[in-house]
C-alpha cells in the first residue's frame, strides 16, 4: 500500500471519530434545550407577577422615594452584568455577548461613566482576566443550570454596590435572549434605576388598581425591589442557558456537516489513489511480463 | 358568589393555581384574610408563614411560604414566594430534623440569626404538613 493511501485512510478515520463526537454533542444539546426551555417557562409566572407588583407600587405611590428607584444626580460608575457560558463548543455565543458588552462600555464612556464588569460564566471571566480588566465580581459553574440562589447571590453583590455611595450608579445586563431554537439575540437591558414609562391608558382595564399596602408602600417597595432585581437576573440566566444550548446545537450540527463533507472528499481522493495504485501495479506486471517475453524471444 | 383566582408561584415553578373562597396569609402586620371583592392589597409576607387556601367541597390547601408577597386585585390573588412548599409535599422527618438542628444551634448561640430563620422555616413546614410543633 502506498504512503499516500495510508495517509488518507488515517485522516478519514480521524475525521470520522470527530464527526461522532460532534454528533453526540449535538444530540445532547438538543435534549438540554428542551429542559432549559421548561425551566424558562416555569419561571415566567413569578417574573410576570413581580413585574406587575412593582408597576403597581410605583404607579400608585409616585411620591415614594427609594434609593433603588431614584437616578443619582451625577452618575460616575455603571455596573454591567455580562452573562456568558462556562464551556465552549458553542460557536459565536460568547463572542457576541462580549462584543455587545464592549459596545455598551463605549456608549457609557461617551456619557462619562466608567463601566464595571460583573461577569458570570468561565468564558467571560477568562476573557476579562486575559486582558487584565478588573471585575466587580465573577461567578462560574452554573451557566448550564442556574438556580435562584445563584441569581440571588449576584443580585446581592450588585444591590450592595448600588446602595453604596462610592459604588455603581446604574445596573445593566448584557445577556442572550432565547427567541427560538434558531434565533438567539444579544440584549442589553437597564435594570436599575427603574425606567418609569408614562403610558396613556387606552381603556379602563389598563389602569392599575389602587393598592393598599401592608404595612406601608415604602416597606413593600423596600423588600419588593431586591426581589425584582433577582428575578430579572434569574430570567437572564435561564434565557442565556437555553440560548447557550441552542448555539451549541447549531455549532455542533455545522461541525458534523463539515466533517461529513470532508469525509466524502477524502474518500473520493482515497479511491482515486487506490485506483492509480492498482493501474500502476497492472502496468508494472504487464511491462514485466512483456520484458520477460521479449527476453525469451531474443534467446531463441 | 364570586370566586378568587389564586396563584402560588415561586421563582423556579408555579406551585399551585386554582379557584378558592378564601385565602389566609400572614403578613408582617399580622394575619390577613382575603375573600372575594377584597380591595386591592399588596403585602409583605413573613419568613416561615403558613398560607391557607379555603376551597369549596375540598379540604384546605396549606402551604409553607417563606418570605415574599401577596397581591390582590380584581379577585385575583397572587402569592409570590421565594420558597414555598405544599403541605402534602413536605418531608416531615426532614423538617423535624432541620428544626432540631436549628434549635440546637440556637441553644449554643442565641445570636445565631441564620438558625432562627431556619427554625422558623422548619416550623412552618411542619405546620403546613399538619404536624404538632
Amino acid at each position: 500500500m502506498g504512503a499516500q493511501l495510508r495517509l488518507l485512510r488515517r485522516r478519514i478515520n480521524s475525521v470520522k471519530s470527530t464527526a461522532k463526537i460532534t454528533r453526540a454533542q449535538e444530540l445532547i444539546a438538543s435534549s438540554r434545550i428542551v429542559r432549559a426551555q421548561q425551566r424558562m417557562q416555569a419561571a415566567l409566572p413569578y417574573e410576570r407577577e413581580i413585574t406587575r407588583a412593582v408597576t403597581g407600587v410605583v404607579s400608585n405611590a409616585a411620591s415614594v422615594d427609594h434609593p433603588l428607584t431614584v437616578a443619582k444626580e451625577n452618575p460616575t460608575k455603571a455596573g454591567v452584568l455580562i452573562v456568558t457560558s462556562d464551556s465552549g463548543f458553542c460557536g459565536g455565543f460568547n463572542a457576541n455577548v462580549l462584543r455587545e458588552a464592549e459596545a455598551l462600555r463605549g456608549l457609557l464612556e461617551t456619557r462619562g461613566l466608567t463601566a464595571v464588569p460583573y461577569v458570570t460564566g468561565r468564558k467571560g471571566v477568562t476573557w476579562h482576566t486575559f486582558r487584565n480588566r478588573e471585575m466587580g465580581g465573577s461567578w462560574v459553574g452554573f451557566s448550564r443550570k442556574p438556580s435562584y440562589a445563584d441569581a440571588k447571590e449576584i443580585a446581592n453583590v450588585l444591590i450592595d454596590s448600588f446602595k453604596d455611595d462610592n459604588g455603581i450608579d446604574e445596573i445593566h445586563i448584557v445577556s442572550t435572549e432565547f427567541v427560538s431554537m434558531l434565533t438567539q439575540n444579544v440584549v442589553v437591558k437597564r435594570v436599575l434605576p427603574l425606567e418609569v414609562e408614562e403610558t396613556e391608558a387606552t381603556d379602563s382595564t389598563a389602569i392599575p388598581p389602587y393598592f393598599e399596602f401592608e404595612p406601608t408602600a415604602g416597606d413593600v417597595l423596600e423588600s419588593l425591589l431586591p426581589r425584582y432585581v433577582e428575578s430579572r437576573i434569574f430570567t437572564a440566566l435561564l434565557q442565556s442557558a437555553a440560548a447557550e444550548e441552542a448555539a451549541r446545537r447549531r455549532a455542533m450540527k455545522a461541525a458534523t456537516d463539515n466533517a461529513n463533507e470532508l469525509m466524502r472528499v477524502l474518500t473520493q481522493q482515497m479511491n482515486q489513489a487506490r485506483q492509480a495504485e492498482i493501474t500502476q501495479e497492472i502496468s508494472e506486471i504487464v511491462g514485466g511480463a512483456n520484458a520477460l517475453a521479449d527476453a525469451a524471444a531474443g534467446k531463441e | 358568589m364570586a370566586k378568587l383566582r389564586v396563584g402560588v408561584v415561586s421563582p423556579e415553578r408555579e406551585i399551585w393555581s386554582g379557584e378558592a373562597d378564601m385565602v389566609i396569609a400572614k403578613t408582617v402586620d399580622g394575619e390577613i384574610g382575603i375573600m372575594p371583592q377584597h380591595a386591592p392589597v399588596l403585602g409583605v409576607l413573613v419568613e416561615g408563614g403558613v398560607l391557607r387556601v379555603k376551597r369549596e367541597g375540598e379540604g384546605d390547601l396549606v402551604a409553607a411560604v417563606h418570605g415574599g408577597f401577596i397581591s390582590v386585585a380584581d379577585n385575583e390573588v397572587s402569592v409570590l414566594a421565594e420558597v414555598a412548599e405544599l403541605g402534602s409535599e413536605v418531608d416531615v422527618a426532614a423538617a423535624r430534623d432541620a428544626l432540631d438542628r436549628a434549635q440546637a444551634s440556637i441553644e449554643a448561640d442565641h445570636e445565631d440569626a441564620d438558625a432562627a430563620i431556619e427554625a422558623k422555616r422548619a416550623r412552618a413546614r411542619l405546620k403546613a404538613a399538619g404536624e404538632e410543633v
